[in-house]
């Protein structure tokens, strides 16, 4: 599975958005599969669900490049898989088996794959973003032009490292592209609780960095806005802190029914769901709902395929879990 | 031996000087090295660590950063990933609090639970070290904190040879080292040869040959310890001095092969006592060599307090080697 990537300027073809399409209905089927496999308690630990933000990850890591990076969090399976880690072995990694990314040593939680661009997924709130920086800093230093692409959530901006990480990157001018996903709970807390303004992005200007206020629902609006800092970040014009107002349709992990969401909340949202809302523009297009019907089966029966695949992988050798401490 | 090998020319330099040394030569040896930090650049350094080499090397390999250590961790491990060497100055070890979640978390876990798909090459420089009046902030000694964090490796050098030594040696691992400089040392003058050598990581001192107790001791404690083991000569006591170098890896093998012939351990700490080094290396010996042991192994460290500002009071707070002779004296007797 390779990342779905798109051209650098001017018009996206619809075929490349069949695949973001494709690569969104991937996500969606492989997050309810993991659902089933926590709930049923065939796999362990938590793990953190992103249904309803599929487009932040497609739209994003659709802009980068080979060689371009991405960080994320916990909460980051589909952005692992939109930059192209295969479904069978990210399925592994979550089942703790021998082939899986990080050959079990890492989990739901720590998902990742360098050979595809996938630097990590960090689950301590803020602590990657200077990483992000680093592998910018990282390319700067040898003079590519490669850039850092960074997912986070809202509740990271309220930690030490999101300040220092913006403040280094602006003053450095370094390559990173900031990707707030404004899902509007911290963990249990509505954004307002724990936070004095409603644009994320707006903490931008405190680091005269640019900044993109976006529908992170619209993997349109999602790719464009990605693929215009990503133009500043290799242009050599610095950082860019992007906010895409997102909602998950899951509770913040395992264990949360989400009952602290006001009635009819998720109900609007799912009204905006990315998937529904690509398939209409596509469809708009002329695109045939058949073509549609078909592309969402074959993706579900990819993952059911993938998932076979995962269950029949030994556990790791009990022997590595000595290994890898040092190199 | 008929050939003879002409001893090679040795000076003397400081601590300071033989780190700015190694500093120099690995920025001058390996392009993928880069320092960063606050003040290393254009000031010179806070403690004058890093004197000159922004003139030698540019704002380019010798980058001054905000003061935010967060920062300056998570950029030394992005850039080592994507296959740098960089070196970060936390300019007080100290200020590694501010950053823990850093190296505790990131640095050391990254390789680990990727299973395998990063390689980190971080030198982090840390000023440590009691005995400057800086008051219990700017004075302890940090390594502990980290003692049960698996995937760093800490390493304490008391000599300027061996500042020099060990640090091109961290600079070139694989791995992320914490290597923490004495800030009571950095105008300590030693021998230094004219070319001198890399020093490799994990391999203890004997810096004085005994026979009645062994003396285990990093940095100032090490110095301490050969003074106590002068003034107990004349008394007929004979002290083995042992410099381990680095806490983590830890060269078990020279403490233990000395405590089979001495059958008397102490190790001088200067730190607080629980959670140490020198705790683990006495459980390590009593767990493995009880039958050698004349006498119990004794942890000479620092008083289980932060530490005080005022002089008499932070002299009072660690060993000294008026406190060292006694210990020695005391186990001597058992």
């Amino acid at each position: 599975m390779s990342a779905t990537h798109a051209p650098t300027e001017g018009q996206v073809p619809v075929e490349t958005k069949l695949e973001w399409l494709v690569r969104m209905h991937e996500i969606r089927f492989f997050e309810e599969e993991c659902q089933r496999l926590f709930t049923d308690g065939s796999v362990r630990g938590s793990t953190h669900l992103c249904q309803g933000q599929e487009a932040t990850a497609v739209g994003g890591c659709a802009a980068l490049e080979p060689g371009d990076t991405m960080t994320c969090t916990y909460r980051g399976h589909g952005a692992v898989l939109a930059k192209g880690a295969p479904l069978d072995r990210t399925f592994g990694e979550i089942m703790g088996k021998a082939n899986g990314l990080c050959g079990g040593k890492g989990g739901s939680m720590h998902l990742t794959d360098v050979s595809v661009g996938a630097y990590g997924s960090f689950a301590i709130i803020g602590a990657h973003l200077p990483i992000a920086v680093g592998l910018a800093l990282g390319e700067r230093y040898t003079d590519s032009d490669r850039v850092s692409l960074c997912y986070f959530g809202d509740g990271a901006t309220n930690i030490g490292a999101f300040h220092e990480a913006l403040n280094m990157a602006s003053v450095f001018k370094l390559p990173v592209v900031f990707f707030c996903e404004n899902n509007l709970y911290g963990e249990y807390s509505p954004l307002a609780n724990t936070t004095p303004i409603t644009d994320l992005a707006d903490r931008a200007d405190s680091y005269n960095m640019a900044k993109a206020i976006i529908d992170g629902n619209d993997v349109d609006v999602v790719f464009e806005a990605t693929r215009e800092a990503v133009r500043r970040g290799r242009a050599g014009e610095g950082p860019t802190l992007i906010e895409a107002k997102t909602y998950r349709h899951k509770g913040h992990s395992r264990t949360d029914p989400a009952k602290y969401r006001p009635e009819g909340e998720l109900e609007e949202w799912l009204k905006r769901d990315p998937i529904v809302l690509l398939e209409a523009k596509l469809a708009e297009a002329g695109v045939e709902q058949g073509q549609l019907d078909a592309l969402k089966d074959d993706a579900e029966q990819r993952v059911v395929a993938a998932l076979d695949t995962a269950k029949s992988w030994p556990d790791p050798d009990l022997s590595t879990r000595l290994h890898h401490v040092f190199a | 031996m008929s050939t003879i090998t002409p001893e090679a020319a040795t000076t003397t330099a400081t601590y300071r000087q033989a780190i700015i040394r190694a500093l120099g030569d690995e920025l001058e040896a390996d392009p993928s090295v880069f320092l960063l930090g606050e003040d290393v650049g254009a000031a010179g350094g806070p403690f004058k660590m890093t004197d000159g080499l922004y003139e030698r090397f540019g704002a380019g390999r010798v980058m001054d950063t905000p003061i935010s250590e967060q920062a300056i961790v998570g950029a030394a491990i992005g850039a080592a990933v994507k296959g740098l060497r960089p070196v970060g100055e936390i300019m007080f070890a100290d200020f590694a609090g501010v950053c823990f979640d850093g190296i505790a978390n990131e640095l050391a876990k990254y390789r680990y639970m990727t299973g395998g798909q990063v390689t980190l090459p971080v030198t982090l420089r840390l000023g440590g070290g009691v005995g400057a009046g800086f008051g219990a902030q700017h004075s302890q000694n940090a390594e502990n904190w980290f003692l049960n964090v698996p995937g760093l490796k800490l390493v304490t050098p008391a000599t300027p040879a061996d500042a020099y030594g060990l640090l091109r040696a961290s600079i070139q691992d694989p791995d992320p080292v914490l290597f923490f400089e004495h800030k009571h040392l950095f105008n300590h003058k030693g021998p230094f040869p004219e070319r001198p050598a890399i020093v490799p990581l994990g391999v203890a001192d004997v810096v004085r040959a005994g026979t009645d107790v062994t003396l285990v001791g990093t940095q100032a404690m090490r110095f301490k310890a050969e003074r106590a083991a002068e003034a107990l000569a004349d008394e007929g006591i004979s002290v083995e001095v042992i410099d381990p170098r680095t806490i983590a890896p830890f060269d078990h093998a020279t403490v233990i092969d000395s405590v089979q012939r001495t059958g008397r351990l102490i190790v001088l700490q200067e730190a607080s006592p629980d959670g140490s080094w020198g705790a683990s290396v006495i459980s390590r010996v009593v767990q493995e060599n009880f039958e050698y042991l004349d006498a119990p192994p004794r942890l000479h460290a620092a008083d289980d307090t932060p530490v005080p500002y005022a002089e008499n009071l932070e002299t009072a707070w660690m060993p000294t080697v008026r406190t060292i002779v006694e210990a020695v004296r005391a186990t001597v007797a058992y």
